[in-house]
């Protein structure tokens, strides 16, 4: 089946004849003797076929609309506006590749130069990549980039302890084969960085690595103390950021950041399940900064008639030109997630951009609020997005309890930190409605 | 004739107008004061440009007028396989059953996700003779880092640290080097022989004590078949090293011939070239990663295994030597999603079809093309998916470079093979048509390959300012790289200063 995807399957014949070839088996002549043979996997179907038996499949997955989700924790439920996915849909972006030939590809050089803008504008850093896989690969690409920026001559790469799981468990790997040594940082009793226990840990520091906001959803009240204690010790500055908080909170470039990682894909994508995403990587505007950059990178520039065009740029760092010794391996990267992103934040403009962390922090606020009213919230400060809640009774037990009301709790982060307990993130955006928390609350307080 | 639109679009911050919106936010639940800290608070200058709906939208429909893709016609990009994506991918990949679930979500309430990645599991280890797979990589480049960490971490655990040096042939795409140097390894280049394959001899002067492993693509970048394979295999394998397939180029014995029958311990796919999900323009794509059982205990956690006694699919951590992670979750989702659905509608006869006429299409160009002036052919003439021409005797005879064949191909409306790579070829024309071409396409490819020849050697000039009819002239790649601009950011201090005329 598929045939209605290749159009010379009515051709063999005639094709084979014309170019001196008598079978298809002749062009497979040089495949050593007994490779060649048949699969075991079902006969094609019909596209109808397929789309019931997906559509089936599907129908075993419940989301966010059909049931109250409370789950952050470094996936949210965003609100993307409709027009979004349609200008993503378009198959001329849809279906080109890596823009290798500019002068046909305008269209998405320029797209992915405006989102590297877009970012610029946001983070406060002028030079930004078109897009890494995800936030966790940017954060990993980021602490190699410091290793390069100091020659290879230190190996340490410092970060809070509780940095999100998944991101620090990208790192570790990332890091390995470089033999970079991944110290982590205490939180102190307020859910913050102790800065007490970096200055000890700072030393011969490649990066010091800080989150806006935590893992615990708190913002960081000493990010500019964190990036001052960095550069004494002559480490980078690291900062990932949830790219939602900046229109309220202040961007890491100005607060010190050598280099700013964070998630774009909460911008114009869905949660997918989560994937697709696109990585941010954005630094100084210093050719020793730009020169270690990993990632594509697309530049303005004119044609031959002098007309303003664009191109993908600084590609001797990349790996199709300088193989084993480039700045990093990617290739292919998230370029339409990026250009989602981009289209998602000029519709926002300034005054949406504030808004939106508005909204999310008065909701986060809201849920904090009720939540207080039945259980434990371990650190104060402010919540942005995520909020720790801490339970006296097994959380399995509440999370059953939620369930079975169709509402889905937290995120258990006892697997990864035992020293919280029974303790939970809950999650508000804009998208979060005062019943489905008025029905959380009736609800725990029935198991509570 | 071709003509791409030529808009003369402004940077969407030069469209903007103070006050207007492009998008409404739902209200507060409740106005609750939220104090952020004083020195937190952001103080310095949101610049985002203010745009409507409608103008937003008419923004990027411009933009995507000056944009081509598969959809607009032929991409030949070699090594790329930019084939047909079929809408029904699309369909079924932004449904809200895929769109709005979250990835921490309750295992029994996302049962129809993790039996869309353990069934596409089951289809890529039968396609490619492997046991077990990852689905997290989120690309091809991805997928080599988790092989080679792999590798890394099965040497270490048998006690054979030194085991530090990868083999590549010259041949290799450049993120085969790239992977292996960022997991630490030294790479080793091995050169190719008269046939465009691997020297056999070179190969077995290159293995020692040392070698950790071989990463090869077969087909190889030149379109040709590996025929030593079992050789290869072999002296790799008596070498105490690891055989990694790059899955770039299956499409060329998709259906028909298993990497793991080949000998491969570990390979990687690309799902946005031979599973037919869009490139988007450079990602997002997928790149999942198969071994054989001796390796699976290495994978990247978590797994999808399915419990026969509850019936029930799961997100299995329980992977002892794990190389933990190397991208966040478990994958780009939305990209599986499409590469299951054209799985099922392909199915075994259809993905059979897909090599053979792939390998038709490559042979029919190749036989096409050969002996027109200017070009020549280097290699075994049998190629399989794809085949690599050089212009060294164009360069030659008449200044026009591989580079300017290719700018003037974009003049009929086509888009341009691979150029320079790979990189053992002088001038080389990456050719890759695949099977979702028809004849009349190829044929017209052929005469434009041929009409850019008779140029060459007649009017030069017109090829070397090529393309002409495109949204813009020859972009100065040279003037981006002295001078980087790359924001908007950037782009405003310089033109202030006066540094910038465009």
């Amino acid at each position: 089946m598929g045939k209605h995807y290749i159009p010379n399957s009515a051709h063999k014949e005639e094709m084979l004849k014309e170019i001196g070839f008598s079978s298809i088996e002749e062009l497979f002549a040089d495949v050593p003797e007994g490779f060649i043979r048949e699969f075991n996997v079902p006969e094609g179907k019909s596209e109808y076929e397929v789309f019931m038996e997906m559509n089936e499949i599907l129908s075993k997955n419940k989301t966010v609309l059909e049931m109250p989700t409370f789950l952050g924790a470094g996936t949210y439920f965003h609100y993307v506006p409709a027009h979004v996915k349609y200008l993503i849909e378009r198959s001329e972006f849809l279906t080109s590749y890596t823009p290798y030939q500019a002068e046909i590809s305008q269209g998405m050089l320029q797209a992915l130069f405006e989102y590297q803008s877009l970012i610029a504008e946001l983070v406060g850093l002028p030079v930004v990549n078109s897009s890494m896989y995800d936030w966790g690969s940017a954060l990993g690409e980021a602490a190699l980039m410091t290793v390069r920026l100091h020659r290879g001559k230190r190996l340490k790469f410092v970060v809070p302890k509780h940095t999100h799981p998944e991101r620090m468990q990208v790192l570790k790997t990332y890091t390995r084969g470089a033999n970079l040594e991944i110290v982590e940082v205490k939180w102190n009793d307020r859910g913050q960085v102790d800065l007490e226990d970096l200055k000890e840990k700072v030393n011969d520091a490649a990066g010091v690595y800080v989150e806006i906001p935590n893992f615990f959803g708190l913002l960081e009240e000493n990010i500019q103390e964190i990036g001052e204690i960095a550069h004494e010790a002559g480490a980078y500055f690291v900062v990932g950021v949830d790219p939602t908080i900046l229109g309220v909170v202040e961007a890491p470039g100005e607060l010190g950041a050598d280099i700013v990682v964070g998630e774009a894909s909460y911008f114009g994508s869905p949660m997918n399940f989560g994937g697709p995403r696109a990585g941010i990587f954005a630094t100084r505007n210093d050719p020793k900064f730009i020169r270690q950059m990993p990632g594509r990178i697309i530049g303005m520039t004119k044609d031959a008639e002098g007309k303003r065009a664009f191109v993908m740029t600084l590609q001797t760092r990349e790996q199709h030109i300088r193989r084993a010794k480039a700045t990093s391996n990617i290739c292919s990267n998230e370029a339409l997630v990026a250009v989602a992103a981009a289209i998602h934040i000029a519709s926002l403009g300034p005054k949406g951009m504030q808004e939106l962390g508005e909204v999310i922090l008065k909701n986060t606020a809201y849920l904090k609020k009720r939540l207080s009213e039945v259980a434990e919230i371990p650190f104060d400060g402010v919540n942005f997005k995520d909020v720790l809640v801490k339970f006296e009774k097994p959380y399995q037990e509440i999370h059953e309890h939620l369930l079975q009301k169709n509402i889905h709790g937290g995120y258990y982060v006892k697997p990864h930190f035992p020293e919280l307990g029974e303790s939970a993130l809950f999650a508000a955006t804009e998208t979060t409605r005062k019943e489905w928390i008025d029905a959380l609350i009736d609800a725990l307080r029935e198991v509570l | 004739m071709f003509r791409q639109a030529k808009w003369d679009e402004p940077l969407i911050f030069e469209l903007s107008r103070p006050g207007r919106v492009g998008y409404t936010l739902p209200k507060p639940i409740e106005d609750i004061k939220v104090d952020i800290p004083e020195k937190l608070r952001r103080k310095s200058k949101l610049e985002l440009p203010e745009l409507s709906e409608p103008e937003i939208v008419k923004h990027y429909t411009r933009l995507s007028e000056m944009n081509y893709g598969v959809d607009s016609g032929i991409y030949p990009l070699g090594s790329c396989t930019m084939k047909y994506n079929p809408k029904i991918n699309e369909e079924i990949a932004t449904h809200p059953k895929v769109a709005y679930i979250h990835p921490y979500q309750d295992e029994r309430t996302v049962q129809g996700a993790l039996a869309i990645m353990w069934e596409l599991e089951q289809w890529l280890k039968e396609i490619t003779g492997m046991d077990r797979f990852t689905l997290q990589p989120a690309a091809g480049a991805n997928g080599e880092f988790t092989g080679v960490m792999i590798i890394r971490a099965y040497h270490l655990d048998n006690g054979e640290p030194q085991r530090n040096e990868m083999l590549v042939p010259d041949s290799a795409h450049g993120t085969n080097p790239a992977s292996a140097a960022m997991a630490g390894f030294k790479v080793i280049e091995i050169p190719s022989n008269e046939n465009g394959t691997i020297d056999l001899e070179a190969l077995e002067n290159a293995v020692s004590e040392r070698t950790a492993g071989l990463m090869l693509t077969n087909p190889n970048t030149l379109g040709i078949f590996e025929d030593e394979i079992v050789e290869i295999a072999k002296i790799i394998h008596k070498a105490g090293g690891l055989l990694y397939y790059d899955g770039a180029n299956l499409n060329g014995i998709l259906g028909k011939i298993r990497p793991g029958d080949m000998g491969f311990d570990i390979v990687h796919l690309n799902l946005h070239k031979t599973f037919s999900t869009p490139h988007g323009g450079g990602g997002p794509g997928a790149g999942p990663v198969g071994v054989k059982e001796f390796l699976k205990d290495y994978l990247p956690v978590p797994l999808v295994s399915y419990d026969e006694k509850s019936g029930r699919y799961y997100l299995d951590y329980n992977v002892p030597k794990s190389i933990g992670k190397v991208k966040e979750l478990y994958g780009n989702f939305a990209v599986l999603v499409r590469a299951l659905t054209y799985l099922k509608i392909m199915g075994r006869d259809g993905l059979r079809e897909v090599s053979e006429i792939a390998v038709l299409n490559a042979n029919y160009l190749t036989q096409k093309l050969k002996g027109t002036r200017g070009y020549s052919l280097p290699g075994k003439e049998l190629r399989k998916h794809e085949v690599v021409f050089s212009a060294e005797p164009m360069k030659k005879e008449t200044g026009v470079k591989a580079l300017d064949v290719a700018k003037r191909l974009l003049d009929f409306g086509m888009h341009a093979p691979t150029i320079y790579f790979p990189l053992i070829v002088h001038e080389a024309l990456m050719i890759e048509p695949t099977e979702t071409v028809s004849k009349e396409e190829l044929d017209a490819y052929v005469e434009a390959l041929k009409r850019i020849s008779e140029e060459a050697y007649t009017n030069p000039e017109i090829v070397k300012s090529a393309p002409h009819n495109t949204a813009v002239k020859r972009v100065d790649d040279v003037l981006a790289a002295k001078k980087p601009i790359v924001t908007w950011r950037m782009y405003k201090e310089l033109k202030e200063k006066g540094e910038v005329d465009y």
